[in-house]
């Protein structure tokens, strides 16, 4: 009995082992196969013709495979998300962490909670019928497919993580912090702007960091309303063609082994390099905040 | 158009199904690609008693009635965005003809279909654009051979919005425009604002034949291309409300979608020809100059299921369907 025992934990303990590792065994495949496909853009296209050239003409012979003008759409759409999403997004974690009566503040963490449940594609519904035509009209431009209508889909979508992640760093800031401030008399905003925001700051930036992962990966809302232009973008109130968009777009019509095909997995290996070095510093924030 | 020997097309006389299937798959390099088209032959032939082989053989028939095979049968079409509504139409008429077989037809784009023929995901592939070299190449990898067969005629109608006063452009016009050398509607006869450019994603068999048909005068070789400013669209009906939206915008469509809420251009091939509006009986007589043939491709020369569908296609019926969808029969 004992002997069975001892063969059932040792068997569960090498499952538990196995689903741990798991997840790193598949992101390692994941990398190695993009690498692998991805690498072979670069016997028909040098280095630097890819990640600096202007223009994206993947089916033409010989094809031009320069994603210069998808990584800056990408970068812009993401940059303009942000800009729009992390002060919303932190003054909102504030409101929920510190400031609302209860009540209301579970209303508010359920409705977040529904916001990051809509699926993309709802959204871009949303932004194709009602927020481009919206912003040609208001702003007078030529087309309301532009940056800016990704940057606010885009926005919508990284709220819900930046929202709940702040909130989680503010409500780790130790109750003694709030409790001494007020108890020297500094008002409830004095202690918010200069006490609890420092102890929460880590925890801020690895929320807006993760905020940003999520928003440089999202491709469906984004492929509805930025117009998908392949033009190095000068402004936000112009057409831009994500990374993203081009590899769902292009994907189905690809034939397998052209150099189209290897490009894709190459902006796929490009777009997984982006999200990994924003995961990284994501969590090198979360960690300094653990380690005080 | 591929010109190669190794699309086999429709050929004038009609061989017993049985021998044709035979002879005219090649030996597979890739068994294991192959297998469930056997599979599917072997089940329907073998199935019956032997007597019924014999019949079979004999008669070439192909004929699958109710209950006397699978009691479920399906067939995967997929492709040409253009074509899902005619499809679906053929689809459900050919139901209510068969109603044992389950008949799903999905887009995706020509290139996706033809890839999904290939890879064995789909029985039909829809295309709005003949195969290419490379696709014949990579299915000869995967023992696939492509039978090509014309079943309707489309238009490509090149649209603006309702109060553009443009309404006539020349090929050479429409050229420049889409290459972007053309910026504002006032160089043609608009208003003085900027042109928005609307074109079909690169998976898309419309904007392959719009770019080789009017960016390179039929020229497949030549180095035209879109401008790169052109918005890429994902499905004609993202075209279709984007020109209905915005007095900026031009773009082009299948004959299949005009609607009030859309001007459409009339098109002339140079100076001096007359200016054609796209109808079903211009493309029918080749006078409208964008217009083309539209495909049905299988897996060899169509057999059991595949081959009812395509006859129910090429009836009066299934032509008929065609007119009705706005596209232009072939009979």
């Amino acid at each position: 009995m004992a002997r069975f025992r001892k063969v059932k934990e040792f068997v569960i303990e090498k499952l538990i082992f196995a689903s741990g590792i798991a997840s790193i065994i598949f992101v390692a495949l994941i990398f190695i196969f993009l690498l692998r496909e991805g690498v072979s853009v670069f016997k028909t296209t040098s280095i630097g013709d890819f990640l600096g050239g202007r223009f994206w003409y993947p089916i033409s012979d010989p094809p031009k495979l320069g994603i210069l003008p998808l990584i800056l759409g990408s970068l812009l759409v993401t940059a303009g998300a942000i800009v729009l999403a992390v002060p919303l997004g932190i003054g909102a974690a504030f409101y929920i962490a510190d400031v609302a009566p209860v009540k209301i503040r579970h209303l508010l963490k359920s409705c977040v909670e529904v916001l990051a449940a809509i699926p993309s594609v709802v959204l871009g519904f949303l932004g194709i019928t009602l927020l481009v035509p919206f912003l040609k009209h208001t702003l007078g431009l030529p087309t309301g497919l532009t940056a800016l209508a990704g940057s606010i889909m885009l926005a919508f979508m990284a709220l819900p993580t930046i929202i709940s992640i702040s909130e989680d760093a503010i409500n780790a800031v130790p109750r003694e912090y709030k409790e001494g401030a007020l108890a020297l008399g500094a008002t409830h905003w004095q202690t918010l702007t200069r006490v609890i925001i420092h102890g929460a700051m880590p925890g801020i930036i690895a929320a807006s960091m993760l905020g940003i992962g999520r928003v440089i990966g999202e491709t469906m809302a984004v492929m509805m309303v930025t117009g998908n232009a392949a033009v190095i973008p000068t402004s936000l109130l112009q057409p831009v063609r994500t990374l993203t968009a081009t590899i769902a777009a292009e994907m189905g019509e690809a034939a397998k082994g052209s150099p189209h095909y290897f490009a894709l997995f190459a902006v796929g290996l490009v777009l997984f390099l982006i999200s990994f070095l924003i995961n990284l510093t994501a969590d090198l924030f979360l960690n300094r905040g653990k380690k005080r | 158009m591929s010109k190669s020997p190794r699309v086999a097309r429709r050929l004038d006389f009609e061989p017993p199904n049985f021998y044709n299937c035979m002879t005219c798959f090649p030996i597979p390099k890739n068994l294991w690609q192959h297998r469930s088209d056997e599979n599917k032959y072997m089940k329907k032939r073998t199935v019956p008693a032997v007597v019924l082989l014999g019949a079979l053989f004999l008669s070439g028939c192909t004929s699958r009635r109710p209950g006397d095979s699978r009691a479920s049968a399906s067939l995967q079409i997929k492709g040409s965005d253009t074509m899902v509504n005619l499809g679906q139409a053929w689809a459900e008429a050919f139901n209510k003809l068969h109603p044992e077989v389950n008949v799903a037809v999905t887009g995706g784009g020509s290139g996706t279909g033809i890839a999904a023929l290939i890879n064995g995901t789909c029985d039909i592939a829809e295309s709005s654009r003949a195969v290419e070299e490379k696709e014949i190449k990579q299915a000869e990898g995967n023992g696939v051979i492509f039978n090509q067969e014309i079943v309707a005629l489309d238009g490509i109608v090149v649209v603006v919005h309702p109060s553009n006063p443009v309404k006539n452009l020349t090929m050479d016009q429409l050229r420049e425009i889409f290459m972007g050398n053309i910026k504002r509607w006032k160089t043609i006869g608009g208003p003085d604002i900027p042109i928005v450019l609307l074109s079909r994603e690169v998976n898309s068999g419309t904007h392959i034949f719009f770019k080789e048909h009017v960016l390179r005068r039929g020229k497949k070789k030549a180095v035209e291309e879109f401008s790169p400013g052109a918005l890429m669209m994902p499905s004609s009906f993202a075209i279709a409300e984007e020109v209905a939206n915005n007095e900026n915008a031009v773009g082009y469509y299948g004959l299949g979608y005009i609607s009030p809420r859309q001007k459409v251009i009339a098109v002339a091939k140079d100076d001096r020809a007359p200016f054609i509006e796209p109808t079903i009986e211009s493309v029918r007589i080749n006078a409208y100059p964008i217009s083309r043939p539209l495909y049905l491709t299988t897996n060899g020369r169509p057999s059991g299921l595949v081959k009812e569908f395509v006859d129910f296609v090429y009836s009066k019926e299934g032509q008929d369907i065609v007119k009705r969808t706005d596209f232009v029969p072939i009979k």
